[in-house]
């Protein structure tokens, strides 16, 4: 193991070409990470926000919000479910918000969000009328004071404050109380026919385990579908697609940087073969050759992956905000290292086989 | 490991040895029959002709090679059937090697290829640390103990090589053809060194050499024609 530290150390030259490529690979994973991660965000942070460990839909709406409907006497069918401990209504509509300076046809894309249970970073519910707006709206020209104007019918709502990180379906949020919400669905689409009882969703909250009170609720009522957070977010148009492609793309990746470690390592143990059968020859085990090569991989794959994410990082303070759609996390950041050094272990094992069919009598001549 | 008391005074005792490798259908017999002893402290000259066996005997006593058929005891430990792990472990504490084309560590300096020995085997730590720096200053590079190969001479290359070879106190040191990289007078200030070395610590040793006059700085020279060991002359 050491004398694979000091080869590292002395012989620095030799893994640059190595390091190299691993950064690449390395920022090219933390980017594609943090794109799906911001993208996804864009559409579904209003929806982890909440403070619940159940979205409750209508059945026949197959789980999304425009076609839920919960009326008041399911609603109280629910609450009465052993274990329900909280229930508060959700409902959320999609619209175009003139802003006062603004352009008569430059619309800013709102999702209007009705609520009871305060989301987390969301004060409650605030009076008939007002709304806390998303600040990614700032970049739309919304100003806290501003009275905006919501929908064809032109709804007006005042803006008393600005929240983060509540987006929905990539638009900015208002967060208003159940009537404000009401009152602009009812005049903006007023196809919808929203009685004064009714919500799109609930956010239940319950004692003990999330999934077996899902499945109690939905089997008492017989008329919902009860869904955690996460999968709840999952429900959101767009995103379990956006989700799997990004994953695969960054599991091709893997397979590259797996595929790249394991050609360089072999090269290296081609290299090394006379250097092993002389170590092998002084009484070194195969065990200790290969710990050292993949001790080697784990160390280069950790240079280029501190490296790669500070570049990640730079690049996320680099990028204007709204431009692109990217979010670099502690988590993202520590998934993509973890990822590749499964693949430095996975990449340097294919030369254990070499290691192990070097012969100690190689060190000293052929057969004579 | 097994011991055995018959062999308990000689460094080397190989007996009715025989190597046998097959290629394809046929086989090529490359030691054949050899009997051979190497008493502690002496040092037998191996000499033959390129594909006579040399070798491949070294490569048996020192336990890199198994014989097909025979017996070979090094140092009261007796080898023959020993498995490829055993042997791992049995050259890590009983033999030692030089080889032909030196072959040090080339990023490390001659000090720390001195220690890679315990390294790989014992672990002792600051006792090796101690030891090798004896070892360097008996050679008489210990103002080299920090160079890179790449920084020393051909001469000093091979003395850090018998240094480390001498790290694990061996019963038997094998040198594959020392001076074959070295002109007259490096190789012959190697031989003396090998012989002192030798001779002081007690340690026999088998020289593979195609050279003759190597042979002077041997107790008895083997010769070996055709993986038969042949005639042998004391000096």
């Amino acid at each position: 193991m050491k004398i694979a530290l000091r080869e590292l150390v002395r012989r620095p030259s030799r893994f640059i070409a190595a390091t190299g490529i691993l950064t690449l690979i390395s920022l090219l994973l933390m980017f594609l990470g943090g794109l799906a991660d911001g993208l996804i965000a864009q559409s579904t942070n209003a929806i982890e926000a909440q403070r619940g460990d159940l979205l409750v839909f209508s059945t026949a709406s197959r789980n999304s919000f425009v076609r839920s409907r919960i009326d008041s006497s399911l609603r109280e069918a629910i609450t009465s479910v052993p274990g329900v401990t909280e229930v508060g209504g959700l409902g959320v509509a999609q619209l175009g918000a003139r802003v006062p300076g603004n352009g008569p046809r430059d619309l800013a894309d709102v999702a209007l969000f009705g609520y009871e249970i305060a989301p987390r970073g969301v004060p409650s519910s605030p009076p008939d009328g007002q709304a806390y707006a998303d600040s990614s709206l700032k970049a739309d020209g919304v100003r806290k004071g501003q009275t905006i104007l919501l929908g064809p019918a032109r709804t007006p709502v005042e803006i008393i404050g600005f929240v983060s990180e509540t987006n929905y379906s990539g638009q900015g949020s208002l967060w208003a109380s159940l009537t404000t919400w009401r009152t602009a669905l009812r005049a903006n689409r007023p196809q919808e026919q929203l009685g004064d009882d009714v919500v799109q969703a609930l956010v239940v909250n319950v004692d003990g385990a999330a999934h077996a009170a899902a499945q109690l609720i939905d089997t008492t009522t017989g008329a919902t579908s009860s869904l955690t957070v996460r999968e709840a977010i999952d429900e959101v148009g767009g995103v379990r697609a956006q989700r799997n492609t990004f994953n695969s793309i960054i599991g091709v990746t893997g397979f590259i940087a797996l595929v790249v470690i394991a050609l360089f390592f072999t090269l290296l143990t081609v290299e090394r073969t006379a250097l092993y059968g002389v170590l092998k020859a002084i009484g070194a085990r195969s065990r200790t050759l290969f710990a050292g090569l993949a001790l080697q991989a784990v160390v280069v794959t950790i240079i280029a992956s501190i490296i790669a994410g500070g570049l990640g990082l730079i690049l996320d303070a680099v990028i204007p905000a709204g431009s692109v759609p990217y979010q670099l996390s502690a988590s993202r950041i520590v998934t993509s290292v973890v990822l590749l050094l499964f693949a430095a272990i996975v990449g340097s094992s294919f030369s254990l086989r070499r290691v192990l069919k070097i012969d100690p009598a190689s060190a000293i001549g052929s057969t004579s | 490991m097994s011991t055995t008391n018959v062999a308990v005074d000689l460094a080397l005792r190989m007996e009715a040895v025989r190597k046998v490798y097959r290629v394809g259908d046929s086989e090529i017999v490359a030691l054949d029959h050899a009997d051979l002893t190497v008493a502690p402290g002496e040092i037998v000259a191996l000499v033959g002709p390129s594909g006579s066996g040399k070798t491949t005997l070294c490569s048996i006593a020192g336990g890199i090679l198994s014989a097909t058929s025979g017996r070979v005891v090094v140092g009261g430990t007796d080898i023959s059937d020993f498995s490829s792990k055993e042997l791992t472990a049995f050259r890590q504490s009983t033999v030692g090697f030089v080889f032909q084309s030196v072959n040090l560590v080339p990023f490390l300096t001659a000090r720390e290829n001195l220690l890679v020995v315990d390294e790989l085997g014992r672990r002792t730590g600051s006792a090796a640390r101690k030891r090798a720096d004896a070892i360097l200053g008996e050679l008489g590079i210990a103002d080299r103990a920090n160079n890179l190969p790449s920084q020393l001479s051909g001469g000093q290359r091979q003395r850090v090589a018998i240094g480390r070879a001498l790290m694990n106190e061996p019963r038997l040191v094998l040198f594959d053809e020392p001076t074959s990289a070295l002109d007259t007078k490096l190789g012959e200030q190697v031989m003396t060194v090998i012989r002192n070395e030798m001779k002081n610590r007690g340690i026999a040793a088998i020289v593979v050499t195609h050279d003759e006059r190597n042979t002077r700085y041997c107790d008895r020279t083997v010769h070996i024609v055709d993986g038969r060991l042949e005639g042998t002359s004391s000096h």
